[in-house]
C-alpha cells in the first residue's frame, strides 16, 4: 500500500513536466504613481483609442488620477462629447474586421484578461508592446514575439524605431526611433500601468478598505472568542 | 418534543411578553426555537471540523443576498452593444464600475461560489471522517448529497452568466455531453440549449434557473437536511450516540443546548471564516485565476475557441474522470463512458451509508485499512482536481485513469475492507 502511495505521488510529477514556456518581462509598478498614470492615459487616448475602445471606462473617471474635469475636457476628450461618456470609438466593427482581419478588442479589462501562469496581464502587455519586429511575410509588415502573426501593426514604431529578429532569436534595433530605448520602455510602462489601472479602477481603494475590514474582524475575533470562553467555562 | 406537546409561552406582563404570548398561541414559535436551538442537545465534543455546517449556511445567505442585488443590475442578454460587446458581459463591468459598491457585491458573490465548495467539501469530508452518514443519519446524508448536486447545477449555471470566453466554452463542453446519450442525445442537447449553439436562449434559461429554480430547491433541501439532523441528533468525533446515556431529566449526559453554546462558538468560526473570505475579496479577488479565470475577462466569442478550456476548480476532479475515459468499450463510445463515470462519480456518494460495513463510525476507532483507503482517496481526488485544470497529455491521461480507478475502488471495495478492518472498541461516552 505504501508503494502505491509513493507511486501515486511521484507519477504526476513526471506527467506534469511539460508544456510551452512563455517568457515575459516584468512590467514596472505604476499603481500609485499619478504622474505616470496620467502620462499613460495621454498615450492611450493618442495612440490606442482610435481603433480600440474602452467602453466600460468613463472619461470623468480619470479624476481618480488627480485630473480635473476641465483638464480632461481640454486634453484627453477626443472621442466623446461629454466628460461623463465612456471611451467609445467611431470605427465600425464590420469595417475594422475587413481592414485588420479581426476587430480590435475593447481594452478596458485587457490587463486582467491577459494574465496567465506566465505572469500578470501587465507583464504580457509590457512585453507585447515592446516585442514588435519587421516581418515582410505579414500584410502589415510587422510581427510580434508574444502574439505571433498579430493583426495589429506596430502603432508606436515612430517612437521605438524598427526592430528585426536576429538569427539567435533575439530582437535588435535596426533603425532607432524618436525615443531612446529606456525612454520608450518607461513610456510603455506608463501605458501598461494605465491599462492595469483601467482594468480595475477601484483596486487601490479595495486594498485600503481590505486592511480596515481585517482590523475590524481581528477586534471582533477577540470579543467573540472572549464571549465563547465565558459561556464554555463550565463545560468539561 | 414536537409542537403539539410543547408548553405555550406565558406572558410576564410586559408588552413584549404579551406580544410573544399572542404569537405563540397562534404559531409554534417557542416550539421551533426550543426544538432547533435552545433545547436541541448537541454533543459537547465538536471539534474544528464541525464549523463547516454553519459556515455553509452563512455562505448560502451571502450568495442569496448579494445575488438579489446583482440581479437588479445584471442583464442576461447575449446581443452585442454599440461597441460590439455582449450586453451581459458589459453589464457585469457596469456593476463593477458604475453601480455604487457593485464591485464589492460582485466579488462577494464570485468569491462566495468558491467558498461554498471549499466549505461543502470540508463538511462532506467531516462526514467521512466520523461516519456521520451511518445509521440513523442516512437521510441527513442523502439530503446533503442532493444539496451538493443542486449546488453544482447552481454554480455551473451561474458561471455562464458573465458571458466570458470560459463561461461560453465551458458551457459548450458540458452541455454537449448530453449529445453522447444514444438515440435522443442530439435532440436533447438542442432542447436544453434552446438553440443549435449556446446562445441568448441558453443564457436566459440558465439565468432563470440560477436565480429562481435552483435556489428554491437548495433552500428546501437545506431545511430538510437540518430537520432530519435535528430528528436523529448530531454525530460527534467519537461516533457514539449521546442519546444512549441520558440523565434523570431526559437530557443526554454529553449533550449541551445548541443555543447558547454552539451559537457563540460558531460566531468565532464565522469571524475567522470572514477573515479568510475578506483576504480573497479585498486582496486577491481572482483567487490566482482559480476563482475568476483570466480568460473569462474576454467576452464570449462563438467563433474563437480557446486553446485550453478548463472548468472552475470545484468541478475539475469530475472533469478529469470524464476525460480519463478514452476507450470505446462494449460498442459504447468513450465519450458516453466518460459521462456515465462522471455521473456515477457524484451519485456514488448516495450509497455511502450502505457501503460502509465497519462496526465503528469514527476514524478514531477504525483500523488501518479504512485510514489508508481514505488517505489514498483524498490524494487521488486532489490529483484528479489538479489534472482537470491542465490540458491533457498522454502521461496526464494515464495518471487520471489510475486515479479514477482508485476513486471508484474506494467506494466499491468499501464493503470488503471495512468488514475486514481491525477496529478499536468505541468508548461508552464522548472523550472530549
Amino acid at each position: 500500500m505504501k508503494k502505491l502511495f509513493i507511486a501515486l505521488l511521484s507519477a504526476p510529477l513526471l506527467a506534469f513536466a511539460s508544456g510551452a514556456e512563455l517568457h515575459l518581462d516584468k512590467a514596472p509598478d505604476r499603481a500609485r504613481d499619478y504622474a505616470a498614470l496620467q502620462n499613460g492615459a495621454k498615450v492611450f487616448v493618442n495612440y490606442c483609442l482610435n481603433c480600440h475602445s474602452a467602453s466600460y471606462y468613463r472619461y470623468n473617471r480619470l479624476t481618480d488620477l488627480g485630473l480635473s474635469e476641465q483638464q480632461i475636457k481640454d486634453n484627453l476628450l477626443f472621442t466623446a462629447g461629454k466628460v461623463g461618456e465612456p471611451m467609445t470609438i467611431a470605427m465600425r466593427r464590420a469595417d475594422a474586421k475587413q481592414w485588420f482581419g479581426a476587430a480590435p478588442p475593447d481594452l478596458t479589462v485587457i490587463a486582467r484578461a491577459r494574465a496567465s501562469e506566465f505572469g500578470t496581464g501587465s507583464d504580457w502587455l509590457y512585453t507585447y508592446l515592446r516585442g514588435f519586429y519587421r516581418d515582410d511575410a505579414r500584410p502589415t509588415g510587422w510581427n510580434n514575439t508574444v502574439f505571433a502573426n498579430v493583426g495589429m501593426p506596430h502603432v508606436l514604431w515612430e517612437l521605438q524605431g524598427e526592430q528585426v529578429m536576429g538569427a539567435d532569436h533575439k530582437l535588435k534595433l535596426a533603425r532607432p526611433g524618436l525615443m531612446q530605448p529606456q525612454e520608450f520602455d518607461a513610456m510603455v510602462g506608463d501605458l501598461v500601468g494605465f491599462l492595469a489601472y483601467m482594468g480595475e479602477p477601484m483596486a487601490t481603494f479595495r486594498k485600503q478598505l481590505g486592511v480596515i475590514v481585517l482590523i475590524f474582524l481581528a477586534v471582533l475575533f477577540v470579543f467573540s472568542y472572549a464571549l465563547k470562553r465565558e459561556y464554555w467555562k463550565d463545560i468539561h | 418534543m414536537g409542537a403539539a406537546n410543547a408548553e405555550k409561552y406565558k406572558s410576564d406582563g410586559t408588552a413584549a411578553g404579551n406580544l410573544l404570548e399572542w404569537v405563540d398561541a397562534r404559531f409554534p414559535l417557542m416550539a421551533l426555537w426550543n426544538d432547533h436551538l435552545a433545547k436541541y442537545y448537541a454533543p459537547k465534543n465538536f471539534n474544528f471540523w464541525y464549523f463547516f455546517g454553519s459556515l455553509a449556511l452563512l455562505v448560502l445567505v451571502i450568495q442569496i443576498v448579494t445575488g438579489i442585488f446583482l440581479v437588479m443590475h445584471y442583464k442576461p442578454d447575449a446581443s452585442l452593444n454599440a461597441s460590439g460587446i455582449p450586453v451581459a458581459f458589459a453589464s457585469v463591468e457596469y456593476i463593477m464600475r458604475d453601480v455604487p459598491w457593485g464591485w464589492l457585491i460582485r466579488y462577494f458573490h464570485s468569491t462566495g461560489a468558491s467558498a461554498f465548495f471549499i466549505v461543502v467539501y470540508l463538511h462532506m469530508f467531516r462526514g467521512m471522517l466520523y461516519g456521520s452518514y451511518r445509521k440513523p443519519r442516512e437521510l441527513v446524508w442523502i439530503f446533503g448529497v442532493m444539496i451538493y448536486l443542486a449546488l453544482m447545477a447552481e454554480a455551473f449555471m451561474g458561471y455562464l452568466l458573465p458571458w466570458g470566453q470560459m463561461s461560453y466554452w465551458g458551457a459548450q463542453v458540458i452541455l454537449s455531453l448530453f449529445s453522447a446519450i444514444p438515440l435522443i442525445g442530439n435532440e436533447l442537447a438542442t432542447w436544453i440549449r434552446g438553440d443549435y449553439v449556446i446562445g441568448d436562449a441558453t443564457l436566459n434559461r440558465m439565468f432563470s434557473f440560477h436565480v429562481i429554480a435552483v435556489p428554491l430547491v437548495l433552500v428546501g433541501l437545506v431545511a430538510a437536511h437540518i430537520m432530519a439532523l435535528h430528528e436523529v441528533g448530531s454525530n460527534n468525533p467519537d461516533g457514539v450516540e449521546i442519546k444512549k446515556k441520558k440523565g434523570p431529566d431526559g437530557i443526554p449526559l454529553d449533550g449541551i443546548p445548541f443555543h447558547p453554546y454552539y451559537t457563540v462558538k460558531d460566531i468565532v468560526g464565522v469571524v475567522v471564516f470572514l477573515m479568510f473570505f475578506a483576504i480573497v475579496v479585498f486582496f486577491m479577488p481572482e483567487g490566482g485565476g482559480y476563482f475568476l479565470e483570466f480568460n473569462n475577462f474576454f467576452p464570449a466569442d462563438p467563433l474563437v475557441t480557446p486553446p485550453h478550456i478548463a472548468p472552475v476548480w470545484y468541478f475539475t476532479p469530475f472533469y478529469s474522470i470524464l476525460r480519463a475515459n478514452t476507450v470505446n468499450f462494449f460498442w459504447i463510445d468513450a465519450k458516453l463512458w466518460g459521462v456515465i463515470f462522471m455521473g456515477l462519480g457524484v451519485m456514488v456518494f448516495f450509497f455511502l451509508p450502505w457501503l460502509d460495513r465497519s462496526p465503528v463510525k469514527s476514524i478514531r476507532y477504525r483500523g488501518p485499512l479504512y485510514k489508508g483507503a481514505l488517505a489514498i482517496f483524498v490524494v487521488s481526488f486532489f490529483i484528479l482536481g489538479y489534472l482537470g485544470m491542465l490540458a491533457p497529455t498522454p502521461g496526464r491521461t494515464l495518471v487520471s485513469q489510475i486515479c479514477t480507478i482508485i476513486y471508484f475502488a474506494f467506494f466499491l471495495l468499501m464493503p470488503i475492507y471495512t468488514s475486514l478492518d481491525k477496529c478499536k472498541a468505541e468508548p461508552e461516552r464522548v472523550t472530549g
